[in-house]
């Protein structure tokens, strides 16, 4: 692994990797962009969370110069893609969603052919070697599976030594454990000290990987921050979820039961409440001493749990509470 | 590590090299099948010594006087048989003994029936006393550069070269497309005319062992003529290669599918397999169309090459179908670059 950027150009030094300001981007009746504003600090890994269609990989493409917005600015390391694109290309690296190599050519040719494009760059056995492919070299990239498709892709985005580096959904359709090979050497690539940019709709991935995260929602930033600060909003570091049935006597057959909410919000360490589908969703803090209470405050009405489970809040809770929905409704 | 590992035109080339050769049923397509054709074209229409004509007549002594002659094979038969041979194609004519006379019954639309009628009459003439009244001598020539094959091979030459450019250039950009390499690619610092110029600099190249085997083939199999320059040859050889990669690269600018591309590809090519001389002359084909068949790079190509191989014609006497060419190359290619998709 090669440490640290290179020298940064003249001219760059003081400017964000990245800058966006109120890019809109529409495709015929479809508003994919609309209205992004964005900075992302050097040596950042700046996640852009959200559904399926949410605008992320339209604002990544525009970023990456592939797409034009209608309106807006796109600045990466102080430079534009209007006048700056050629000496841009050669400082970013890029893995599109579903590119296919050439199923024919072996890793190492593909790797070359990718390094002769840059001026300056790492040498094809170093890229072989971060992206653990030193045992498929000689293959070729059709005997690939997708997780060493994933790390190829990534190694062509390396081969030239970026400082800036857009991955766009990269552990989409990996298995667990190819997702967490792709993981690990993100890490690595973050401890080298490099700026990632990168899409993706699974909520963990972002958690775990970037140092903030804007939720993406109909081509709009609906939320920005460390993934810390984002699950904070939420209003407690746990959630519990609940059904409860009314037993009355003499009744030929329990019912759902019915919750006062205000009875729920005044236990102590309940921080907010919502209802979905007759599922209750509680945000807690202290979930130790919360739980008791609420199955006494339960218990007290004459209510049956019907379902209960608890669960560390995450994005995805912060994305239901902002949108109503689920992150994979869509 | 040299310099050239380090040059992106050089990577692109032999990307697309080591595709091609990893493609076998390609090469079959490229090598081996123009090969083939003109291997089967060659015994099929191969030179046959003269035919001997088959004749009947009704009475003994007309046959024998047409047998006198070497191209006839006579029989005797009745009048209703002869008809009935003569209706199933046995026999091609039937002269008839008639009192002061000879009548032949024969399919005057039929050429071989005509000469067979000239023959035999001939033949009868002679029995009956004529004497020739200017003596005539045969000289018999059998030519190379004249026979079928001869014709022919050019032609495949065209064919061949439109074929492997058409579809070496067509199906590799639109899968690319189809693939996103191609967004892949140009999102990347690689300058692209050099994508491009990858394409065109392995068909050349390709170009050299495609042209060497198949004319190689036809020069030591069938003896067919190489009357003019060779070096001129070559240059037509690239010329025609390089009009129909930009025309490759013209039909592939925008497909987004396979299948889209080789329709539009058989749009293209099919017109020209019929109308552009392959495998009979282009002139067959009525006046109101010739402007339309002449201005068709095939046409040009077969034309060129044609005069090159059989005649010996130079380049200075081949403006026009080199011209029509140069407008087949630059014309697509312009075109080709302004609407050319890279995603």
């Amino acid at each position: 692994m090669k440490d640290g950027l290179r020298t940064p150009v003249a001219g760059s030094a003081a400017s964000p990797p990245l800058l966006l300001r109120g890019l809109r981007k529409a495709f015929a009746d479809v508003q994919a962009v609309d209205g992004l504003d964005l900075e992302v600090a050097p040596g950042e890994c700046f996640g852009l969370l959200g559904p399926n269609g949410a605008g992320k990989t339209t604002t990544i493409e525009i970023c990456e110069g592939l797409t034009d917005p209608d309106h807006g600015t796109v600045e990466l390391l102080g430079l534009n893609w209007t006048t700056g694109a050629n000496q841009l290309r050669q400082r970013i690296g890029i893995q599109l969603q579903e590119t296919q190599f050439p199923e024919k050519l072996t890793v190492e040719e593909t790797l070359r052919l990718f390094r002769s494009f840059f001026r300056h760059g790492v040498s094809v056995d170093e890229s072989i070697r971060t992206a653990q492919l030193e045992e498929k070299r000689g293959s070729r990239v059709g005997g690939l599976s997708g997780g060493q498709k994933q790390r190829l892709a990534m190694a062509c985005a390396l081969v030239g030594d970026p400082e800036l580096l857009f991955l766009d959904e990269p552990t989409t359709g990996l298995d667990p454990q190819a997702r967490r090979h792709l993981w690990d050497l993100v890490d690595q690539l973050k401890l080298a000290g490099r700026t990632i940019i990168l899409t993706t709709h699974y909520m963990e991935e972002a958690e775990r990987l970037c140092d903030r995260v804007a939720i993406m929602d109909h081509g709009r930033v609906i939320a920005l921050g460390t993934p810390k600060q984002l699950i904070a909003t939420v209003g407690g570091e746990d959630i519990v979820e609940f059904a409860v049935t009314h037993s009355e006597p003499g009744a030929q057959h329990s019912v759902r039961g019915v919750v006062n909410p205000a009875q729920l919000m005044a236990i102590p360490g309940v921080q907010s409440h919502r209802v979905d589908a007759a599922l209750h969703q509680l945000s807690v803090s202290e979930l130790h001493t919360t739980v008791p209470r609420i199955f006494a405050a339960l218990a007290a009405e004459g209510l049956h749990l019907s379902e209960f489970r608890t669960h560390s809040a995450t994005l995805e809770d912060v994305f239901v509470r902002l949108t109503g929905r689920n992150l994979r409704d869509e | 590590m040299n310099k050239l590992e380090f040059s992106s035109l050089y990577q692109l080339t032999m990307a697309r090299f080591r595709l091609l050769f990893r493609e076998p049923e390609a090469l079959f397509w490229i090598f081996i099948f123009p090969i083939l054709l003109a291997a089967g074209l060659g015994i099929a229409f191969r030179n046959r010594p003269a035919d001997v004509l088959p004749v009947a007549a009704t009475t003994p002594q007309l046959t024998q006087a047409l047998a006198a002659d070497k191209g006839l094979n006579a029989a005797t038969m009745d009048a209703p048989t002869g008809t009935h041979s003569l209706a199933t194609g046995s026999i091609l004519l039937l002269a008839i003994q008639q009192p002061g006379g000879v009548a032949y019954q024969y399919d005057d639309t039929n050429p071989d029936a005509r000469t067979a009628r000239l023959i035999a009459d001939r033949a009868v003439q002679a029995a009956g006393g004529q004497r020739e009244a200017v003596h005539a001598q045969n000289q018999l020539i059998h030519e190379t550069g004249s026979r079928y094959i001869d014709f022919v091979i050019p032609g495949l030459l065209g064919m061949n070269l439109m074929g492997s450019a058409i579809w070496g250039l067509g199906f590799a950009i639109v899968e690319a497309r189809q693939k996103k390499l191609l967004k892949r690619l140009v999102a990347s610092p690689m300058p692209r005319w050099q994508y491009l110029a990858s394409f065109l600099l392995s068909r050349l190249l390709m170009l050299v062992i495609e042209v060497v085997a198949f004319l190689g083939f036809a020069g030591l199999v069938f003896g067919v003529p190489f009357r003019g320059s060779l070096w001129q040859l070559a240059f037509l050889c690239v010329l025609t290669s390089m009009a129909f990669s930009a025309l490759g690269l013209l039909i592939s600018s925008r497909a987004k599918t396979m299948e889209a591309a080789s329709g539009l590809m058989n749009l293209v090519m099919l017109p020209m397999w019929i109308l552009s001389g392959v495998f009979f002359s282009a002139s067959r084909f009525p006046a109101v169309l010739q402007p339309f068949v002449r201005a068709l790079p095939l046409t040009a190509a077969n034309e060129a090459f044609r005069a090159n191989m059989l005649q010996g014609t130079s380049l200075s006497h081949l403006a026009a179908p080199v011209a029509i060419l140069l407008a087949w190359l630059i014309v697509p290619f312009a075109l080709a670059l302004r609407i050319f998709r890279w995603r």
